[in-house]
């Protein structure tokens, strides 16, 4: 690699890690966080005496871990929970319920971790660059903020801010002194980036933050956000909406629908052999560059269900074309797809016990479902 | 996928330095100073303002006469009689001093009851909006209680109620613009409080007073003293009105409002002698009004 040639002269540039991380508590095999059954249920306030009416069940007993090191993709349409979930992890929000777990330590409990010394291990980047970033204070000042509010002084902050400008790309003695209007949305989301650096966290939890950038800047975006994780020792949990994105980028996939958890696993696993009947549907929803893969059917019409009045047992049964009256009457749970390969599905069809109909039978013989496209097409293109 | 290169390496990290621009930005003030250089309405209201400022803040050095030697003989004598410059009232005193010295208070009672609101209902404003919930709820219903009368009306009844005199007028001031003012820093809070960069300074751990120190009160402070910079004039009119009831200054103390309450009789002897207070009162509240409109032009930096 072109890394070990110019190594000598990389200056204030960054190594690659490879010494293990002296923040480390529970050691290589304890996931960095784990998170379990996880809750937010939105209350819908109306009436005269402004009594809860409703719940919007935004994200329902999520459970997953990301392990150290690696990159989670979460992936699903818009309103499945998505951004809800990294909120939650941040503490941002309260949750309704469940648990976060970092290193071992429950967050944000009498004898877990606080929840400051969390949000210096842990930190997150918006969506939208622009309003994440404060168009009153110079970049360099919003950059050093974290530093300050964690006790470092003045000028301590403001070289950790010129150092992370210099590792994101931007020459501090240029941008440090600008505001965010006068930079460009690449620029403002690489600020981002730095400014969640600053504390020197573990986990970075990456919200949409490509989303919002075009297409040639979403591409060095996400070559930076690599470099990065190479050399800052970091683990990512990257939301998005783009699966060509989230392919790039992560080592596993979490598939969300309806604020619930329905596939999870290797990402070669999941887009190669997608179980659950919304996950191909999603995969088969891609736009593929050859014009003779043209999806001609919409693999899912119409829009998710309420979720205020979900469906009862699996949420997608309103719309799998693989739905039978077990899927109603109870919910699936997440289970290993195939004995040796990291992936777990919640679909009654993976599981002999659930009494569905096609329990056992491989999806893929019963050709029932909408895209005129096969799966195996698909992936063939989206192969990297 | 069309992404070519899987990798950033040092290379490219090292060229995406070498195509920056060589641009040097201005820091926030000087961006402000140098939009409103450009700005002759502006600058030449301030100057006005500047002047009327000088002009009160002086006025035992440049005041002509003692504002409140009255002369039997020299009542209501028209401009440039003898040595009255600009006339001489219904008690034979100087107009043009007492015009100086009632810059003093007319000044005043435009200044203070809006530093005085901004003060308290900028802070009340600011908590409302950023706690929000019941607070926000209790503190803004509150303020609703106080619009629910015309301004002129509330701060007659307020300085009715608690007597005349220069101090009560200011308090029944403040009174009044307190709730507009809230008003502002309250929406603009609200709408500062749901954007990311206040999210991701809460995620840095920053704690609730540092980030309304940092994050919340730079984007909040521009508009409300925007808007309070444009009451500064509604404030002299006001004040003038109370004195022109008798409520606010007392005579004989030299007033802008007051002197047109009693000049007022005199209008049909002596028309613009009895105008030249309002004159006063216009111009000071038209630079109040266009500087205050320049002032946002040139602090708006996103503009």
């Amino acid at each position: 690699m072109i890394m070990s040639k110019t190594r000598e002269k990389a200056g204030p540039m960054l190594r690659p890690v490879d010494r293990a991380d002296p923040r480390d508590v529970g050691g290589e095999a304890q996931p960095l966080l784990i998170v379990r059954n996880l809750k937010k249920h939105f209350p819908i306030k109306g009436g005269l005496l402004n009594k809860t009416v409703a719940r919007v069940r935004a994200v329902d007993d999520v459970s997953f871990n990301v392990k150290k090191g690696e990159t989670l993709g979460i992936v699903g349409e818009s309103g499945c929970g998505k951004s809800t979930v990294a909120r939650l992890l941040m503490q941002l929000i309260p949750s309704d319920g469940g648990e976060v777990i970092f290193d071992g330590e429950a967050v944000s409990t009498f004898r877990g971790i606080s929840l400051k010394d969390f949000r210096r291990n842990a930190q997150m980047v918006f969506q939208d660059s622009y309003s994440s970033l404060n168009p009153r204070l110079p970049i360099e000042a919003s950059i050093a903020y974290g530093p300050r509010v964690h006790g470092a002084s003045k000028g301590t902050a403001e070289k950790i801010a010129r150092e992370l400008l210099v590792k994101v790309g931007l020459k501090p003695e240029l941008f440090g002194p600008r505001y965010p209007h006068e930079l460009s949305g690449g620029q403002k989301q690489r600020v981002n980036i730095a400014r969640a650096l600053a504390l020197e966290p573990r986990l970075l939890i990456l919200d949409e933050a490509v989303s919002a950038l075009d297409k040639s800047v979403e591409a060095q975006v996400l070559n930076l956000l690599r470099y990065l994780k190479r050399h800052l020792n970091l683990t990512y949990v990257f939301i998005s909406h783009d699966l060509n994105v989230v392919q790039y980028i992560s080592d596993r996939v979490l598939v969300m629908y309806l604020g619930e958890v329905v596939e999870i696993g290797a990402v070669d696993a999941i887009y190669t052999a997608p179980r659950h009947p919304y996950t191909r549907a999603l995969l088969a929803s891609r736009l593929s560059m050859d014009p003779a893969e043209r999806v001609e059917e919409a693999p899912l019409t119409g829009d998710p269900p309420n979720p205020i009045d979900p469906p009862s047992g699996c949420r997608f049964r309103t719309r799998c074309p693989h739905a039978h009256a077990v899927c109603a009457a109870k919910a699936p749970r997440l289970t290993a797809a195939r004995a040796g390969i990291e992936q777990e599905v919640a679909c009654h069809i993976y599981d002999a016990t659930s009494g569905h109909p096609d329990a056992g039978a491989s999806l893929s013989g019963t050709g029932g479902h909408a895209p005129r496209r096969t799966v195996e097409a698909s992936t063939a293109s989206a192969g990297r | 996928m069309t992404m070519t290169s899987a990798t950033l390496d040092l290379a490219q990290l090292k060229a995406m330095h070498d195509d920056q621009p060589a641009m040097i930005s201005r820091g926030y003030w000087r961006t402000v100073g140098a939009r409103l250089s450009r700005d002759p309405v502006t600058l030449c209201f301030a100057t006005v303002i500047a002047a009327i400022v000088l002009i009160a803040l002086l006025a035992p050095w440049i005041a002509p006469k003692d504002p409140f030697k009255t002369s039997m003989a020299y009542r209501l004598k028209p401009m440039g009689f003898r040595d009255f410059l600009l006339g001489s009232d219904e008690l034979g005193r100087d107009i043009l001093s007492r015009l100086i010295w009632g810059g003093r208070t007319s000044l005043l009672m435009g200044l203070v009851p809006v530093a005085v609101a901004l003060l308290i209902g900028g802070t009340l404003g600011v908590v409302a909006g950023y706690v929000g919930g019941g607070v926000n709820m209790l503190i803004m219903r509150l303020m609703d209680l106080f619009y629910a009368f015309p301004s002129i009306l509330l701060a007659v009844a307020i300085s009715g109620a608690m007597g005349g005199g220069m101090v009560n007028g200011m308090i029944a001031l403040s009174m009044v613009f307190i709730p507009p003012i809230c008003r502002v820093a309250e929406s603009a809070t609200t709408q500062v409080r749901g954007l990311d960069f206040v999210e991701a300074a809460r995620a840095s751990g920053g704690s609730t007073g540092s980030i309304i120190a940092h994050h919340v009160l730079g984007n909040v402070l521009g508009p409300v003293f925007i808007y309070a910079s444009g009451l500064v004039s509604v404030s002299i009119l006001i004040a003038s009105g109370l004195s022109f009831l008798g409520l606010g200054v007392e005579p004989p103390t030299p007033d802008w409002g007051l002197m047109l309450s009693t000049l007022r009789q005199a209008i049909y002897v002596n028309p613009w002698v009895c105008a030249l207070p309002g004159l006063a009162i216009f111009i000071t509240s038209l630079s109040f009004n266009l500087v205050s409109d320049g002032l946002r032009q040139a602090m708006d930096i996103r503009m």
